[in-house]
This record gives structure tokens, C-alpha cells and sequence, in this order.
């Protein structure tokens, strides 16, 4: 058995983590450098909202204390939340938000692959669904960063310089919170040595071939896990919050 | 998929709602009913109340919600409540569960259908070939993989030259 509180925060730190990229993504709705990738990145907000919900519904679920999905969502403070640092890095520009796709998505393509044969079915289930969104959402980034990278000067320089400045924040995404090792023991959750392994194979593998230089620092952020955030995340959720706080029980 | 293994009355029931249910339609592809995309799942009358499972598409699709209240309504309205509609994600929807007849409807609407070929394609590393639905030239090229909506991409027809929509293998 897995204790309950570990599954509830397990789905935190990816309900958030999918929240928090879906907002950032969908600031790009009409401002995207080109109508179609102004809607692929629309389109890949709404597939992460759509994850987001069902593993907030679970959440709320497992906690059983009355807090419907759109109050996990939307009214915990900046230390509640626990996404990864690297979802509420801003976009910054084209290469930035592409980069910071391609490192969440080949995370993701793994640990879902992994998680639809989780012991926990529920999971295992909105794992297998999410999976095929995210197959889908790893091909469009790794195809954009080998288009920059191995593309004009200018793209080639821009690309470069967001994967030297996002490489800080991808190292926490191995660094295993409490909850990931406790589901982890119980064999809900697989192993996150084994998942940097094959997140550096594909990094490795596409920055290659986008004749992209992986950087050498070693030193890396942490914190989103337990809540501790960058001043990023706090002006997004005002933002994002707005409505709910506005206007306590808002509905459609 | 539609269970009707039941006695007679309640087996007329579900066979009338699968007739209602032919009327209902996607709200972003009008011409495919909820059938047709294979989004219904099962449907069970449990003392007197009539279960409706449906699965979501994508699992963001803004459709989805519409979907649900146009199934209830219509249902309701051909007097065939009470009514319960459950949302299931196991096992995830796949455009295999389009129906012949939703692939023939989409391509008269001008959308190529999901293509089994595009999959063994992917598999093998290939470039998909996807017929233009109008002149059925597969000397197409695909403009985004993301389109109009989640369920499809955007492609363009080198013979005749009109872009077209390509309901994604999925
Ligand atoms: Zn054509």
C-alpha cells in the first residue's frame, strides 16, 4: 500500500507542472511567431489543462477534505504549489519556450511510458492517455530544436543560448522529492536513475544532431517541489488566479 | 460496444437511444455524429437510470463538455431519461474507433481521415503519405502538425494546391 499523502503531492507536483506550462504556453495565443505555431502552442496548452484536470481530479479524490479540482488549482498560495521550476520560467522568446517543451518532454514521454503500467491503476490510466498527447508534443519540440539549432546563425545563437540558461533548472526534475521515493519503494513510480538515463540519451541524441552544444555546468537549481519558487511563479498566479479570487465559486 | 443484452422493454430503450444518438454531432466536425467518432463507450440502464460512458477524445478537447450536455439533452428530450453520463479515459480513445462511415463522412467534408498507413510510416521512420481529399494526390506536405483543432493537422495538396485538414492518427 502506498500512503495516501504520497500519492496526493505525486499528483501535485504533476498537476502543477502541467498547470503551470499550459498558462505559460497559452500567453502565446496571438502572439505566436506564425499563425500555425501560434496554434500548435495553444494546442499544446490545452492538451497539458486536460492533464492537469484529470490528475487534480484524483487529487482531490485522494485527499477526501471537500477541496473540489478548480480550489487545488486555483487557490493555493506560490508555497503550495510544487510544479518544477523549469514550467514557470517565462517564455522569454520562440527558442526559449521550444527549449523548455523539449526538456519537459523528454522527461515526460518516459516517466508516462513508465507510469501507464504503474501498480496504481487510476494512474496507470491517465498516464496511457497523457502518453499519446505527449508522444505527439516530443516530436514537434525535438523537431523545432533541431530546426533551430542546425538552422540561421541567428536561430542557432538564440536556441543556444536558452539551453545554456534553462540547463540550471532541469537537474531538480531527477532529484527525487519524498513522495516520488515512497512511491518509488512501493513500485508505483519507476526508478529516477533510470529516467535521467534515457532523458540524457535523448537530450544528447537531438542536440547532436541540432549541433547544439550541451552545456558543462554542473550546478543546478532546486526547490519547486517543496514549494520554494522563483519570483517568476508568483506573478502568474496573479494572473491566473484572478478570476477565482475575484470572484469566489466563479463557474462557466 | 453498446450493450443490449436485456429484457425487451429496456432493450428498446438503449436501441432508441443509439437512434437518437446517430443525431447528435460533434460540435467542431458537424458532420460526424458522437457514433461516428466512437466517443461513446457503453450505455446500461441500471434501475431505470440510463449510463451513458464517454471518453474524451483529447483529454483537453472544449468539446468534450459540449458533447456531454448535447448527449443528455437530446436524450432527455426524446423522453428516454432519466440519465446519468459518466466520463471514462480506460482504455484511451484511438481514431480506430472512427467508424467506415465517419471516415467516408469526413473526407466528403474535405478532412483526410485518419490513415493507418501514418502510423506504420512513424513507426518506420518515414515521412507520412496522406491523400488530399479532394483530388486524392498524395503528393501532399504537411504545414503544422498542430491544426484548427486538437484532432487535427494541416496540410497542403501539390497537385491542386488547396491546404486541407488531416484528422490525426492517434
Ligand atoms: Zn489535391
Amino acid at each position: 500500500m502506498i500512503p495516501k499523502d504520497h500519492l496526493f503531492d505525486f499528483m501535485l507536483i504533476h498537476a502543477d507542472t502541467s498547470l503551470i506550462i499550459s498558462q505559460r504556453l497559452s500567453e502565446w495565443c496571438g502572439h505566436g511567431p506564425v499563425l500555425e505555431q501560434d496554434m500548435a502552442m495553444t494546442n499544446l496548452a490545452l492538451d497539458h489543462i486536460g492533464r492537469a484536470r484529470l490528475l487534480y481530479q484524483y487529487a482531490s479524490e485522494l485527499e477526501n477534505a471537500g477541496r473540489s479540482e478548480d480550489e487545488l488549482a486555483f487557490l493555493r498560495d506560490e508555497l503550495d504549489y510544487k510544479n518544477l521550476l523549469l514550467a514557470e520560467y517565462p517564455n522569454t522568446d520562440f527558442a526559449f519556450t521550444v527549449t523548455r517543451q523539449f526538456f519537459l518532454d523528454a522527461f515526460y514521454i518516459d516517466l508516462l511510458d513508465k507510469l501507464s503500467g504503474s501498480a496504481d491503476s487510476r494512474l496507470a490510466h491517465i498516464a496511457n492517455k497523457s502518453l499519446k498527447e505527449t508522444q505527439y508534443h516530443y516530436k514537434w519540440s525535438s523537431d523545432w530544436m533541431i530546426r533551430l539549432g542546425d538552422g540561421t546563425e541567428i536561430s542557432h545563437e538564440k536556441v543556444q543560448n536558452a539551453v545554456d540558461r534553462l540547463w540550471e533548472y532541469t537537474g531538480e526534475i531527477f532529484q527525487p522529492a519524498e513522495c516520488e521515493l515512497g512511491m518509488m519503494e512501493a513500485g508505483v513510480a519507476p526508478s529516477y536513475e533510470e529516467l535521467s538515463d534515457s532523458w540524457h540519451q535523448r537530450v544528447n541524441s537531438v542536440l547532436a544532431e541540432a549541433t547544439l552544444k550541451k552545456p558543462q555546468s554542473t550546478w543546478q537549481q532546486k526547490g519547486g517541489k517543496t514549494g520554494h519558487h522563483t519570483e517568476h511563479l508568483g506573478y502568474l498566479l496573479a494572473e491566473m488566479q484572478y478570476m477565482q479570487r475575484a470572484y469566489p465559486g466563479l463557474d462557466w | 460496444m453498446i450493450e443490449t443484452h436485456y429484457n425487451s422493454e429496456t432493450k428498446q430503450r438503449i436501441e432508441r437511444a443509439i437512434q437518437v444518438l446517430e443525431t447528435v454531432s460533434d460540435p467542431e466536425i458537424p458532420v460526424l455524429s458522437v457514433l461516428d467518432l466512437g466517443v461513446i463507450r457503453q450505455m446500461k440502464i441500471v434501475n431505470q437510470l440510463l449510463h451513458v460512458d464517454i471518453t474524451p477524445t483529447y483529454s483537453g478537447c472544449p468539446a468534450m463538455k459540449v458533447i456531454e450536455l448535447s448527449v443528455e439533452a437530446a436524450l432527455l428530450e426524446a423522453g428516454l431519461g432519466p440519465v446519468q453520463i459518466h466520463t471514462v479515459i480506460d482504455p484511451a480513445w484511438t481514431t480506430d474507433w472512427i467508424s467506415e462511415e465517419g471516415q467516408r463522412k469526413l473526407r466528403e467534408y474535405g478532412i483526410a481521415p485518419p490513415n493507418t498507413a501514418e502510423r506504420i510510416a512513424r513507426l518506420k521512420g518515414d515521412a507520412p503519405r496522406i491523400a488530399c481529399p479532394r483530388c486524392g494526390s498524395e503528393d501532399t506536405v504537411c504545414v503544422s502538425e498542430f491544426g484548427s483543432t486538437a484532432c487535427k493537422a494541416f496540410y497542403k495538396c501539390k497537385s491542386c494546391l488547396e491546404p486541407f485538414d488531416y484528422f490525426k492518427c492517434h
